[in-house]
This record gives structure tokens, sequence and C-alpha cells, in this order.
């Protein structure tokens, strides 16, 4: 074995693997060159049988050669490996464009999706949210909100009785008695929204529906004023319509709130009537035991259905109650 | 409540230069929301003229009666139009619209050819003049009422505007011409002459003796005026601009009498009610009916009084059911010359009452239980007798007064309060104008505010502050965020709820929200007995199909179902969160404690648990197939496993563990119905619904629900993990044979017993159930991993002997050998 012909073996493996044409005839001059039966492999193998000095020399010639050999064989799979993918990958293309709707797409009702909205938006200013039952007691859903029997606010809300009537179980027609509940069962500071389901003896139309939700807010703290009720407002509405929209408060009469306001927003290019709200009535702060010496509060309402019909331009409310899951699909999960 | 302009102005003087608009704008910003302004006689164009009747020639060869009417313009010559109405006769006065003149609805008039006469003109209807929509026929006056030839436009008021505004029900004042015009003037700065100030002097002389008033029960009333009136001509009648303005305010003019106490009560806002006095048997007297007994009110409808309905009774029966409607038997007639005018402040409750229990709501009704000030009885009484008696012959015998007003109380106020609550700074001195100017007297010395006869509702403190907070506009308050907690977040339940729908709705199920209203129908239908089957029903549904609360959410799922499939869709997959009613607990009688003060924590607590509790559910239905077909080939249907899987991905989110059984529950297929576990707990149901339901409500075969009880799921505990083990697993494949009745969890359960702590985990990988002889064969890989060493096979091996001992011992599982 001498050094030249090591030299030769490296230059015919150089040779062999550069006039290799694809990865087949690559993978041929790969056996002939540096397979197990390759000159380089046998005199590797036969390194063994050399004295000590001798091994020392060659050892390092073959492997020189062998490193010589792996790096052409590199640079030549590299580049037939590249032609290949040009060519060869190609021709596997595919109409990616085929409709691959296998799955069944599913979706959020968007009530849910505009309830979860309100209530991100509210947690993110420190509020919690409050719940409470449908079912629920008429003095808390009425006499605690300072709506006594036979006052004409009662015949403003056509209500649901549940029987025995006795029992005054109402399905509630407000989530306000959720805020009586939150202010029996807590001391201030206050701040809570209360959203849900909400009852009204109405026929189903295109603007009603007997069944449908609420978002209310209620804040009792020291020094609340109506200033405080109208940023919340403000800072609400541009939220839910955005940055343009304009709020405006309107003198209105809610028994559980004095002074009372409906909430307009100008939204676009008319105004819409969006909700009710006000100072926490004095006397309801009583009836729940919160010292009106310190404290005062504010509480706002307005419909789901409503503020979602308003802000997506939908005009019957039939599409939000039916289920229909062409309408619902087309609100995905809200994000 | 409508509001004409050409009345308000006759209590405020407003420039012409102020618009519609602006009086609009005024009214909304002071509470009081305009609905509509309707300007009457906006598109209408003369010439339009009162004519009388001179000739009728009935067409009687049409189908329908056709009149050729000979009219007198006053024009030189006889005008003749057809006209196919036939309220009217010779000599009637009419309003004809002549040839040029274009009628609301952009209708010109012109002379046209018709039943083969020329028609030179139209006589109009009242709706044809876009002023009411009162269409029985043309409108008739008699020459009273009009000049013959004189512009109609001018002569019946038509050009107007009229406000139609909502009145809160806290300010029945405002149910009034005279609240309307103190609100716009107070609003625009304008001055306001109260129509009582007029009326304050009045005098009437006695000339006889009148018919006597009494109230019996002081709490049902405070003050009654009964006016005697005799020597009335009941021919007389009512003058046009009266008339058309009860029309304009939405009201029908029905005789003088009736007309006047009306337009009084318009005008005012005092209800008063004229009885015809030869029907009176001894005095009045303001009392309940004491017994159940049949009574007919004027609208011909005969009533079953209650014991407690307030009345006015004579002294042998009742005569009118009070403030809310008169009596069929003493209403005034065409025969009526003597009168007894009522005018009373009665209680709001007992009007209240008495219009809801006889569903009967009316004017009069509307404004007293809103509360009438009690010292329009006198001054809107007195107005009664000054315009009967300017416009017929009618004289005033005696006036009789029982009870006396009461007026609102004397409130003490602290004048910062306001400033403070409404959030910037309001002086004194400005407190006490606006409180003048909505009437109230103000003592700013000692700061007691009298409240104006009409204002009732201004009782405390918080009632000042919107008056001032009105009158200086809300726009004037800033907008400022209050201070906040640092910090707030979803309860563990929400967040879950929350998780839960999003998880079903990313893979694949669409959230519907149904009404949670049911009937027995379905809940039998479904196969719901016992207390899973009983509910609450609502005393007064939307309709008898739907009156009671829902026991379960796939009935609502199913009806969705049904309406899409109906619709086209085929293969879908919906679920839906909510509460249901079950009504294991008796509902108790109202605890209503006083509210002058917290009640006690004993009170809160009764009332909180005589709320039934109300399950939150979660459920889905799946129907057709498991993939939308297409292209790609055929997809395979949905079935029961499918709906087991979605049942157990929820308590897997909760982080729950769970076991499983077999359950036969309703609505599910009796044989294909899994119950899951938790806590010992059966907390989810899921599986093929039951086939008689599937077919009677048209659903795809083997359509398959799931429904797990949310709200009885428990918290979900820290999660404290076991170490990931890095040593090799070792995986051993086992084949039982066992009797067809034993289950896979049986199965798995006594594998995993046998095997020991270094079992990783199980899985099936076959199920084979054609061996025969009433067997089948599953198949489990079964992964062991050691912490800290890799496993020798002898171990493996012993573990895996231990696993199948335990299923050989438990389940009769014998191992298959190849």
């Amino acid at each position: 074995m001498r050094q030249e012909d090591v030299s030769q073996w490296v230059k015919d493996a150089q040779a062999a693997f550069g006039a290799a044409t694809d990865l087949d005839s690559l993978k041929a001059a790969r056996l002939a060159h540096a397979g197990d039966k390759a000159p380089i492999s046998l005199a590797s193998r036969g390194l063994g049988s050399l004295s000590p000095d001798e091994k020392a020399s060659f050892g390092k010639i073959i492997g020189d050669a062998k490193a010589a050999i792996a790096q052409a064989l590199a640079t030549a799979t590299e580049k037939l490996e590249a032609e290949r993918d040009k060519k060869v990958l190609l021709e596997e293309v595919v109409d990616i464009t085929l409709p691959v709707n296998r799955r069944h797409r599913g979706g959020l009702h968007p009530i849910s999706i505009i309830k979860n909205e309100v209530s991100d938006f509210f947690i993110e200013q420190g509020y919690a949210v409050a719940e409470g039952p449908e079912l629920e007691s008429g003095w808390l859903n009425f006499d605690a909100l300072n709506i006594p029997a036979d006052h004409p606010a009662r015949t403003m809300q056509d209500t649901f009785f549940v029987e025995p009537v006795e029992s005054g179980m109402v399905l509630r027609t407000h989530t306000s008695p959720v805020q009586i509940r939150t202010m029996l069962t807590q001391t201030p500071p206050i701040y809570v929204i209360c959203p849900g389901r909400t009852f009204r003896a109405d026929e189903l139309d295109a603007t009603h529906s007997p069944v449908f939700h609420q978002v209310e807010g209620l804040v009792v703290d020291e020094g609340i004023t109506m200033a405080h009720l109208k940023g919340t407002l403000d800072n609400f509405a541009r939220h839910m319509f955005g940055p343009d929209v304009t709020t405006r408060l309107r003198p209105s009469f809610f028994p559980f709130t004095e002074p009372s306001a409906e909430v307009d927003i100008f939204f676009n290019n008319r105004w819409i009537e969006w909700g009710g709200c006000g100072m926490v009535n004095p006397k309801v702060l009583q009836s729940c035991g919160i010292d009106t010496d310190v404290y005062s509060g504010f509480a706002f309402g307005m419909g789901l259905e409503r503020t979602l019909m308003v802000r997506h331009g939908i005009t019957d409310m039939h599409d939000i109650v039916e289920g229909d899951l062409r309408f619902t699909r087309q609100f995905g999960v809200g994000l | 409540m409508r509001a004409p302009l050409s009345w308000i102005k006759e209590f405020v003087d407003i420039p012409a230069k102020v618009s519609a608009d602006e009086i609009s704008d005024g009214l909304i910003r002071v509470g009081f929301e305009v609905e509509e302004i309707i300007y009457q006689g906006a598109d209408l164009t003369g010439p339009l003229k009162f004519a009388k009747v001179l000739s009728i020639e009935e067409l009687t060869e049409h189908k329908k009666p056709i009149r050729y009417v000979g009219l007198d313009c006053g024009e030189k010559e006889t005008r003749y139009v057809i006209c196919g109405a036939t309220n009217f006769a010779v000599g009637d006065m009419i309003v004809a619209a002549l040839p040029g003149a274009v009628l609301p609805g952009n209708f010109a008039i012109s002379a046209r050819e018709t039943y083969g006469k020329t028609s030179n003109g139209m006589i109009c209807s009242a709706r044809e003049l876009g002023i009411s929509d009162e269409h029985a026929g043309i409108m008739v006056f008699s020459e009273d009422d009009a000049k013959i030839g004189a512009d109609a436009i001018k002569g019946l008021q038509i050009n107007d505007v009229i406000f139609d505004v909502a009145v809160n029900p806290d300010r029945g004042y405002a149910l009034s011409i005279r609240g309307i015009a103190r609100e716009v003037a107070g609003s625009l700065g304008l001055t306001f002459t109260d129509p009582v100030d007029a009326l304050r002097s009045l005098k009437f002389s006695e000339t006889g003796k009148g018919v006597s008033a009494k109230i019996e029960d002081k709490s049902s009333a405070s003050v009654f005026y009964l006016r005697t009136m005799s020597n009335f001509d009941p021919k007389a009648t009512t003058p046009l601009w009266m008339r058309r303005r009860i029309e304009k305010m939405g009201m029908r003019s029905i005789s003088l009498v009736v007309d006047v106490t009306n337009y009084v009560m318009l005008e005012l806002g005092q209800p008063l009610h004229a009885f015809d006095k030869s029907k009176i048997k001894g005095g009045l007297t303001v009392k309940r009916a004491g017994k159940a007994q049949k009574f007919v009110t004027l609208d011909g409808q005969e009533r079953t009084l209650d014991p407690d309905d307030l009345m006015v009774c004579d002294d042998d029966q009742p005569l009118a059911l009070a403030g809310t409607m008169g009596g069929l038997s003493s209403e005034i007639t065409q025969t009526t010359t003597e009168i007894a005018l009522e005018a009373v402040r009665f209680d709001p409750v007992c009007i209240a009452k008495n219009s809801r229990r006889h569903k009967l709501s009316s004017e009069a009704s509307r404004r007293l239980e809103r509360s009438v000030d009690p010292s329009l009885a006198e001054f809107a009484s007195a107005r009664f007798v000054q315009l009967l008696t300017e416009h017929s012959s009618a004289v005033h015998v005696a006036t009789v007064v029982a009870g006396e007003p009461i007026y609102p109380a004397v409130v003490k106020i602290d004048p910062t309060y306001i400033s403070r609550i409404l959030g910037f700074e309001v002086s004194n001195a400005d407190v006490a104008r606006i409180l003048r100017l909505i009437g109230c007297d103000v003592d700013e010395k000692s700061w007691t505010v009298d409240p104006p006869s009409w204002r009732a509702d201004l009782v405390g403190v918080a009632d000042f502050a919107e008056e001032v907070a009105r009158m200086i506009g809300y726009d004037k308050i800033p907008s400022i965020l209050p201070p906040r907690p640092l910090h707030a977040s979803l309860t563990p339940t929400q967040k879950r709820r929350r998780a839960v729908a999003t998880m079903l709705a990313s893979r694949g199920l669409a959230e519907v929200q149904t009404f949670p209203f049911t009937n027995q129908e379905t809940i039998d239908a479904m196969g719901f007995v016992g207390e899973r089957a009983s509910t609450y029903a609502i005393a007064n549904p939307m309709s008898e199909e739907f009156p009671l609360m829902r026991v379960h959410l796939v009935p609502g799922l199913i009806e969705v179902a049904q309406r899409n499939i109906s619709r086209g869709a085929k293969d879908f997959a919906i679920f839906e969160m909510g509460s249901i009613f079950r009504s294991a607990q008796k509902l108790v009688p109202a605890i209503s404690p006083d509210l002058s003060k917290r009640p006690s924590e004993k009170v809160i607590e009764e009332i909180f648990a005589s709320v039934p509790p109300q399950a939150y559910h979660v459920a889905g239905l799946l129907v057709g197939k498991v993939e939308n077909e297409n292209w790609q080939g055929k997809a395979r249907a949905y079935t029961w496993h499918d709906a087991i899987e979605y049942a157990q991905d929820i308590l897997a989110l909760c982080n729950l563990e769970w076991s499983i059984k077999h359950s036969d529950f309703a609505p599910w297929h009796p044989g294909r119905c899994a119950e899951l576990i938790v806590d010992g707990k059966a907390v989810a149901h899921a599986g093929e619904l039951h086939p008689r339901i599937i077919a009677k409500y048209g659903l795809p075969e083997r359509s398959v629900a799931f429904a797990v009880g949310l709200s009885a799921l428990p918290d979900s505990s820290l999660v404290r993990p076991t170490r990931v083990g890095t040593m090799p697993a070792a995986l051993q494949d086992v084949a039982l044979i066992v009797d067809v009745k034993v289950t896979a969890a049986e199965v798995q359960a006594a594998l995993t017993e046998g095997a020991g702590d270094l079992l990783e985990s199980i899985s099936l990988f076959d199920r084979y159930d054609k061996i025969g002889d009433g067997k089948i064969s599953l198949a489990f890989t079964l992964v062991f991993r050691a912490p800290d060493r890799t496993l020798t096979g002898d171990e493996v091996s012993a573990m895996r002997e231990a696993a199948t001992a335990v299923a050989a011992k438990k389940c009769g599982a014998v191992v298959r050998t190849a």
C-alpha cells in the first residue's frame, strides 16, 4: 500500500461522486468507493496487521483520505438532493385549495360572546361578576328595589309569576335582585356586574323576546357620585362601540335609583337608547343595611340583545333566539 | 301623552323663533322622552272648504252605495261631488277638498269623471285629512261650528305640532297640558302661566240643594268635590275648538258633558266623572264594594266586583268603579238634564288595584294611580262648571265637599348632599332657585322645602337632587372614573363554565340558547319520572303551549335540531348551558320583611332559602355524521361513544376523576347510556337517545346526547404531579377472553389493580366479539416503568401475570393464547 495509491482512491472517489447524475448512481458510486469492499475500506481494515510505526503513519493517511471521501460524498449528496427536490417534489404537487372542511364548525352563541366581553372588560377594571337564580324571590326582585306592590312601576315590567302565586316567586324581570343579594351578603366597597338571563311577558317579535339578557353594574363605595357613573358608562360605551361613540344621559325614572337616567349612545349617526342607570336610591341602600351617611352608589343596566343588535346591525331578534347554526357559526368564539 | 303646541302655548309664552325640535330637545333634557313629533297638516294643502249639503242623489246601479252630492261651498254655483259615505244628510256641514288640493299621501284632488258623473272635489273624512284615525265616515258639523265657504284648514286647526311624550310613572302631574307646559317653560327658561291660578277665585252661587258626598274610608280618598248642575239642554253640542283639541289628544268627542270632563282632565290632569243626577238615589259615597256583585261599566261589560273594589255608590248600589270607569246605569245620556260632577283625589294604590283586578286601564286610572295633585279636585271641578255653563244652558246648583286635600309633607334637606351626589358643585343659591322653579317653597335658613301640591314624589333629598340635576342638565355632569379595586377575577365556577363552552365550541359544537320553558307532554315523551319530572308552573305563561319550567336541556336541543333539520341542515352538533328547574323544594309563602331597615340575618337566610336551587347543566346533541361528507369521501355517523367522550372530556377539563357504569336513564336508550360518577355522585349521562324519542321528533336515527350537571361537580383540587420517569418503558400486551356481560371498565380496573404501582398506563387496543359462545376478547397494552432502573424481563412478566390473575379472579378472564 503506497501513499500514491491512497491519493488515487480519493481522486477516483471524488471523480465518481462528481460524475453521479442522480441519487441512485451516487449510491452505486458510494458502494464502489466508500462501501465495505472499497479499497480504502479494505486498507483501513488491513491496518491492524501493520507494525506500530506503520500503523501510526498509514493510519493518519487513511483517516485523512476517508474524511476527504466522506466530504466529497456529502457535497455530491447535497447537490443531487437539491436537484431531486427541485424536480421530483414539484412533480408531487397537489391542489391545496381543495376544500378540507371536514370537521364541523362550532361556535359560542353571540350572547355568550358579548357577555364574556363585557365581563372581561369590567374584570379588568376590578369588578367581580355576580350571579343569581333566574327563579327569584319577589321580595328581592321588587320590594327590596323600592318597587312596592301596586306601584305602577311593577306593571312597567310584565312579570311571569310562578305557582303558587302566594310564594311571590317570579322569573326575575331584571338582574337587579343580584345587586340586592350582593349588598345583603357583602360590605362596601362593592364593585360588581351582574350579567344574566331575564324574563318579561312580551311576545317574541323583531325587537322583543320574553327571555332576554341583561348586564347590570353596581358600585357602592365612599364618595361615589353621578360623575363616576358617567365616566364608567363613557368608558364602557367606547369599549363596546368604538372610540368615536358619544353618550348622553337623560333624566328618567327607576324606583331603585334616584336621580335616574336613561343612557343613549350616538352610534351610526343616530341616538339609540342603550340602558338605564342612576344613583342607587338611599332607600335601597338602607334596606340592605348600608350606611348612607358614609356610602353612596351607582347602578346601570342594559340589554345584551339590544347591545348586540345595535353593534352588529342585527335586525331581527328571531335570529338570536332560534339557534339556527348558520347564524351562530358566523361569530366563532368571538375572538 | 300627547301635547299639541297650540295648547301648550296657551300657558307658555313661546317665541315664534323657537322650533318644534328645540321644544322637543327641551323636554328630553328634563326627562320627558318625545317619542314622536307629529307635524299635522304639513302634507296637506287647500283649498279645503266648509260646505253645506244641498242635495243628495243616490246612485243605485252600483255594487256599493254611491251618492252624487250638491254642495254650497260659498261659490256662485252648486258644486257636485261623488261620495261613497252615507253618514250625512241634507243640511249638514261637511269639509270639501276642492280641485287643486293635495291631501296627505300626496293625494291630489282634481275634477274627474266617475260613476257616470263629474266629481268636482271630495268630501273628506278625518283620516283622509290626516288628523285622526277615525274612519267611520266623513266629518259632519253643524252650522254653529262653521261658516259656509270658510277655510277648513284654519277652522279645524289642522296646522299644529303634536308632541307624543312618554311620561314616567313618578310624574303623574305631566299627564296634562298643564304639567307638560310647566316642563317646557322650565326647560327653556320661558314664562309659565298656571291655568289653575285663574280658577282659584271662581265662585258659583248656590241655587239649590246638591247631591251629598261622603268618603267612608279616609285612606281611600282624601277629598271629594261633588258639583250638582241643572237645566242642561242635552241638545247642546261641543264647540269645534274643544272637539278638535280632544281629537288631537287621540280621544274621541262623545257629547258635550263627557267632552268637558275629558277636556278638563287633559288640560289639568284631574279625572272627572259626570253622573246623570236623576239616576242617583240619595247621595254619593266613596266606599268598598263590600261583597261580590255584578256591575256593568259604561263600556257595556258586565264585571264581577271584588269586595275590596273601591266604588262610588249611591244609597242603593255602586254607580262607578272609582277612578277607573263609570257605570252604565248612571251615565250621561241624550235625555240628561241634571248632572252630578265628581272630582275625587283617590288613593293611587286603590285605583291601581281596581284597574289591575279588572284589567281595565283607563285615561282616568292611568292618572290617578300615578297620583293626582290633591288641589285639583276643587279647581278641575270648577273648571268643568265654568266650561259647561259657558257652552250650554246648565246652571250650578250646589257644591258639596267631603274630606280635605292632603298635601306632600315638608322635607328638611342638606343642600350639600346634592353636590356630593352629583359630582359637581351646585351652590345653595342655585339649589334654592331650581327648587322654586319647579314649584317648591324653600326656606334657605332651615333648608326646609315644601314641595308643590302636584309633586307627591318629592320625599327625600335624593329626589331633590334629581330635580336640581335635570334642570341644570345631565350634560353638565363631569365624566370621571371611580376609584376601583386593584384586582378581580372570574370565580372558579365561572372560569370552568367558560372553559367548557369554549372547548365544545372549538371542537365543532355550536352553542344555542333556548327558552327555559316546557310542557307536560314533552316531559312525558322524554320519559322523565318522579323528581326529574316535577317542575314549577308559570301562573301566567306566554302561551298554554309552554306553561312549565324546563327540567332538562335535551328537549330544547331537540327543538333547535328539528328547526335546523327543517331548514336543510343534516350533520351537526349543538350544545346549551343553563339552569334547569326541578321542583324538589316546595315553595313557601312569600317572606316580605319591612323595608325601612336591613332584615335580620335570620330573615335574610330564610329569603335566600325560599328560592329553590336551580341546577346548572351543559348538554349536547349530536346528529348525523361526525364529519362533513365531501370529495374526501363518506364519514361515519355519530354514535354513543362520541357522546360519552364529550361528557368525559368535560370532566377531564375540570380535572376530575370519574368512574363509569351502564345506566337505564331517560331520555337515553336503556342499553346505550353511560353514567359518569364523581365522588360517588352521578354527575353526567351520555349515549344514544331513546329510539322512541328519535322517532317522535324526527331526528336522524341513533342521534346521541350528553348532559353534565356542572353545578354538581366538585371543585378540582390542587394538582400535585408525579415526576416524569425517564427510564425505558416496558410494553406488555395481554388478550383476555371474558363473558360478553363483563364490561371493559371492570376488566381494566382489575388489570390495573393487579399490575401494581409500576403500571404507567393501560389501554384497550382491540375488542373482538366474533368468538361466539357468549364470549369476547379484550386486548390491552400495559406500559410499565420504574423511576430508577430498567425493568428486567422477569420483573415485567411477573407484573403482567399478577395483573391477569386479578382479572381472572374478578372477571373470570382467561388469557387468550395465540
